[in-house]
Protein backbone atom coordinates (compact mmCIF):
# COMPACT_ATOMS: atom_id res chain seq x y z
CA UNK A 1 0.00 0.00 0.00
CA UNK A 2 1.08 3.56 -0.47
CA UNK A 3 1.84 5.88 2.81
CA UNK A 4 1.08 9.07 0.60
CA UNK A 5 -2.12 10.71 1.11
CA UNK A 6 -4.32 10.68 -2.20
CA UNK A 7 -6.83 13.48 -2.88
CA UNK A 8 -8.27 12.32 -5.28
CA UNK A 9 -9.08 9.03 -7.13
CA UNK A 10 -9.55 8.74 -10.60
CA UNK A 11 -11.47 4.97 -11.94
CA UNK A 12 -10.63 4.46 -15.91
CA UNK A 13 -10.91 1.02 -15.66
CA UNK A 14 -12.19 -0.47 -18.33
CA UNK A 15 -11.55 3.11 -20.61
CA UNK A 16 -9.70 2.36 -23.66
CA UNK A 17 -6.42 4.01 -24.44
CA UNK A 18 -5.55 7.34 -24.15
CA UNK A 19 -8.76 7.83 -22.09
CA UNK A 20 -7.34 7.39 -18.72
CA UNK A 21 -4.48 9.85 -19.59
CA UNK A 22 -6.69 11.84 -20.60
CA UNK A 23 -8.53 12.14 -17.50
CA UNK A 24 -5.75 12.75 -15.42
CA UNK A 25 -4.91 15.59 -17.79
CA UNK A 26 -8.01 16.55 -16.71
CA UNK A 27 -7.78 16.45 -13.01
CA UNK A 28 -4.55 18.11 -12.90
CA UNK A 29 -5.54 20.90 -15.01
CA UNK A 30 -8.23 21.64 -12.38
CA UNK A 31 -6.65 20.75 -9.14
CA UNK A 32 -3.95 22.80 -6.83
CA UNK A 33 -0.22 22.46 -6.86
CA UNK A 34 0.45 20.18 -3.86
CA UNK A 35 -2.42 17.80 -4.52
CA UNK A 36 -1.95 13.83 -5.05
CA UNK A 37 -3.96 12.47 -7.78
CA UNK A 38 -4.36 8.51 -8.08
CA UNK A 39 -4.99 6.98 -11.46
CA UNK A 40 -6.56 3.09 -12.19
CA UNK A 41 -5.79 2.13 -15.46
CA UNK A 42 -6.46 -1.43 -16.84
CA UNK A 43 -5.36 -0.09 -20.26
CA UNK A 44 -1.36 -1.19 -21.46
CA UNK A 45 -0.96 2.17 -23.16
CA UNK A 46 -1.29 3.95 -20.03
CA UNK A 47 1.92 2.17 -18.64
CA UNK A 48 3.95 4.07 -21.43
CA UNK A 49 1.55 6.95 -21.70
CA UNK A 50 1.35 8.15 -18.37
CA UNK A 51 4.53 8.28 -17.47
CA UNK A 52 5.58 10.06 -20.63
CA UNK A 53 3.30 12.50 -20.16
CA UNK A 54 4.40 13.06 -16.37
CA UNK A 55 7.61 13.76 -17.97
CA UNK A 56 6.76 16.45 -20.22
CA UNK A 57 4.39 18.50 -18.88
CA UNK A 58 6.69 18.21 -15.93
CA UNK A 59 4.80 16.89 -12.87
CA UNK A 60 5.55 14.25 -10.43
CA UNK A 61 4.67 10.33 -10.93
CA UNK A 62 5.44 9.11 -7.31
CA UNK A 63 4.33 5.52 -7.45
CA UNK A 64 3.13 3.11 -10.15
CA UNK A 65 2.00 -0.48 -8.37
CA UNK A 66 0.31 -3.05 -10.47
CA UNK A 67 -2.80 -4.77 -8.92
CA UNK A 68 -4.92 -7.59 -10.02
CA UNK A 69 -5.74 -6.50 -14.12
CA UNK A 70 -5.23 -3.22 -13.54
CA UNK A 71 -2.17 -0.76 -12.60
CA UNK A 72 -2.23 2.38 -9.98
CA UNK A 73 -0.71 5.56 -10.73
CA UNK A 74 -0.02 7.96 -7.61
CA UNK A 75 0.47 11.85 -9.43
CA UNK A 76 1.56 14.87 -7.16
CA UNK A 77 0.46 18.01 -9.30
CA UNK A 78 3.80 19.74 -9.39
CA UNK A 79 3.24 23.12 -11.14
CA UNK B 1 2.61 24.12 -19.19
CA UNK B 2 5.27 23.27 -22.12
CA UNK B 3 8.01 26.01 -22.58
CA UNK B 4 9.76 25.63 -26.23
CA UNK B 5 7.70 25.23 -28.91
CA UNK B 6 7.04 21.60 -30.25
CA UNK B 7 7.13 21.37 -34.10
CA UNK B 8 3.74 20.71 -35.70
CA UNK B 9 2.18 17.35 -36.54
CA UNK B 10 -0.26 18.03 -39.84
CA UNK B 11 -2.27 15.38 -40.75
CA UNK B 12 -4.25 15.20 -44.20
CA UNK B 13 -7.27 13.05 -43.51
CA UNK B 14 -8.36 11.89 -46.49
CA UNK B 15 -10.35 8.56 -45.37
CA UNK B 16 -13.72 8.92 -44.19
CA UNK B 17 -14.46 5.08 -42.54
CA UNK B 18 -14.41 5.31 -38.44
CA UNK B 19 -11.21 3.13 -38.49
CA UNK B 20 -9.40 5.82 -39.96
CA UNK B 21 -10.67 8.30 -38.55
CA UNK B 22 -10.22 7.15 -34.81
CA UNK B 23 -7.12 6.11 -35.85
CA UNK B 24 -5.70 9.89 -36.71
CA UNK B 25 -8.23 11.06 -33.72
CA UNK B 26 -5.84 9.51 -31.23
CA UNK B 27 -2.38 10.22 -32.99
CA UNK B 28 -4.09 13.98 -32.55
CA UNK B 29 -5.03 13.80 -29.23
CA UNK B 30 -1.41 11.91 -27.94
CA UNK B 31 0.36 15.00 -29.75
CA UNK B 32 -1.92 17.75 -28.71
CA UNK B 33 -1.46 16.14 -24.79
CA UNK B 34 2.36 15.89 -25.72
CA UNK B 35 2.32 19.80 -26.73
CA UNK B 36 2.83 19.42 -30.23
CA UNK B 37 0.51 21.71 -32.25
CA UNK B 38 -1.73 19.72 -34.79
CA UNK B 39 -3.30 20.65 -37.93
CA UNK B 40 -5.65 18.98 -39.88
CA UNK B 41 -6.66 19.15 -43.19
CA UNK B 42 -9.46 17.13 -44.42
CA UNK B 43 -10.16 16.25 -47.78
CA UNK B 44 -12.43 14.29 -49.79
CA UNK B 45 -14.36 11.33 -47.87
CA UNK B 46 -12.75 12.42 -44.49
CA UNK B 47 -14.81 16.13 -45.29
CA UNK B 48 -17.75 14.20 -46.31
CA UNK B 49 -17.72 12.57 -42.69
CA UNK B 50 -17.59 16.14 -40.85
CA UNK B 51 -20.79 17.55 -42.17
CA UNK B 52 -23.14 18.28 -40.10
CA UNK B 53 -25.44 15.82 -38.53
CA UNK B 54 -23.28 12.92 -40.20
CA UNK B 55 -20.38 12.94 -37.29
CA UNK B 56 -22.09 10.23 -35.35
CA UNK B 57 -23.16 8.23 -38.42
CA UNK B 58 -21.94 5.22 -39.47
CA UNK B 59 -18.81 5.81 -41.78
CA UNK B 60 -17.94 1.98 -42.49
CA UNK B 61 -14.66 0.38 -41.93
CA UNK B 62 -11.57 0.28 -44.71
CA UNK B 63 -11.26 -2.36 -46.79
CA UNK B 64 -8.45 -3.90 -45.54
CA UNK B 65 -10.93 -4.31 -42.05
CA UNK B 66 -11.39 -8.79 -42.76
CA UNK B 67 -14.90 -10.19 -41.99
CA UNK B 68 -13.42 -11.69 -38.87
CA UNK B 69 -12.06 -7.83 -37.55
CA UNK B 70 -14.36 -5.70 -38.39
CA UNK B 71 -16.94 -7.43 -35.51
CA UNK B 72 -13.90 -6.57 -33.55
CA UNK B 73 -13.22 -2.63 -34.27
CA UNK B 74 -16.77 -2.05 -33.75
CA UNK B 75 -17.43 -3.78 -30.45
CA UNK B 76 -13.82 -1.69 -29.39
CA UNK B 77 -15.58 0.51 -26.25
CA UNK B 78 -12.87 2.98 -27.20
CA UNK B 79 -14.18 6.52 -27.48
CA UNK B 80 -15.92 8.20 -30.66
CA UNK B 81 -13.26 10.31 -32.93
CA UNK B 82 -15.57 13.13 -32.26
CA UNK B 83 -14.92 12.92 -28.83
CA UNK B 84 -11.01 12.23 -29.35
CA UNK B 85 -11.08 15.48 -31.48
CA UNK B 86 -13.29 17.39 -28.85
CA UNK B 87 -10.28 16.62 -25.82
CA UNK B 88 -7.35 17.04 -27.96
CA UNK B 89 -8.90 20.47 -28.65
CA UNK B 90 -8.96 20.57 -24.63
CA UNK B 91 -5.97 19.95 -23.96
CA UNK B 92 -3.86 21.47 -26.66
CA UNK B 93 -3.73 23.90 -30.11
CA UNK B 94 -5.29 21.89 -32.43
CA UNK B 95 -6.83 23.61 -36.03
CA UNK B 96 -9.05 21.93 -38.26
CA UNK B 97 -9.44 22.80 -41.27
CA UNK B 98 -11.26 21.97 -44.12
CA UNK B 99 -9.75 21.86 -48.09
CA UNK B 100 -11.39 24.70 -50.37
CA UNK B 101 -10.66 21.97 -53.13
CA UNK B 102 -12.89 19.67 -52.15
CA UNK B 103 -15.11 21.69 -50.24
CA UNK B 104 -15.78 23.13 -54.02
CA UNK B 105 -16.20 19.04 -55.43
CA UNK B 106 -18.61 18.43 -52.92
CA UNK B 107 -20.60 21.78 -52.80
CA UNK B 108 -20.24 22.67 -49.60
CA UNK B 109 -20.26 25.47 -47.13
CA UNK B 110 -18.99 26.22 -43.84
CA UNK B 111 -22.38 26.20 -42.96
CA UNK B 112 -23.08 22.37 -43.76
CA UNK B 113 -19.68 21.42 -41.41
CA UNK B 114 -19.43 20.54 -38.11
CA UNK B 115 -18.37 23.35 -35.49
CA UNK B 116 -15.51 21.20 -35.02
CA UNK B 117 -14.10 22.54 -38.37
CA UNK B 118 -12.32 25.60 -37.41
CA UNK B 119 -12.25 26.93 -41.29
CA UNK B 120 -11.62 26.83 -45.23
CA UNK B 121 -8.33 26.68 -46.36
CA UNK B 122 -6.33 25.93 -49.65
CA UNK B 123 -3.22 23.68 -49.44
CA UNK B 124 -0.67 26.43 -49.62
CA UNK B 125 -2.06 27.97 -46.67
CA UNK B 126 -1.93 24.12 -44.86
CA UNK B 127 1.69 23.82 -45.90
CA UNK B 128 2.31 27.14 -44.19
CA UNK B 129 0.42 25.78 -41.11
CA UNK B 130 2.93 22.74 -41.42
CA UNK B 131 6.00 24.57 -41.64
CA UNK B 132 8.94 22.13 -41.09
CA UNK B 133 7.37 19.66 -39.17
CA UNK B 134 5.52 16.47 -40.29
CA UNK B 135 2.90 15.81 -42.53
CA UNK B 136 1.31 12.56 -42.41
CA UNK B 137 -1.87 11.55 -45.07
CA UNK B 138 -4.36 9.21 -43.71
Amino acid sequence: MSTVAIDKTIDARGMACPGPLMNLIGAIRQGQVGQVFEVLSSDEGSKTDIPAWIAKAKQELLETRQDDGYAHFIVRKAR
Amino acid sequence: MEEEQEKALSLVLFSGTDDKLNAAAVLTVGAAAMGRPVNLFLQYYALDAFRTGKVCADHALSPEATAEQAPVVRAHPGQHWSELLKQAKDVGEVNIQACALSMDMFHLKQADLDPLVDGIEGVAAFMASAGDGQVVFI
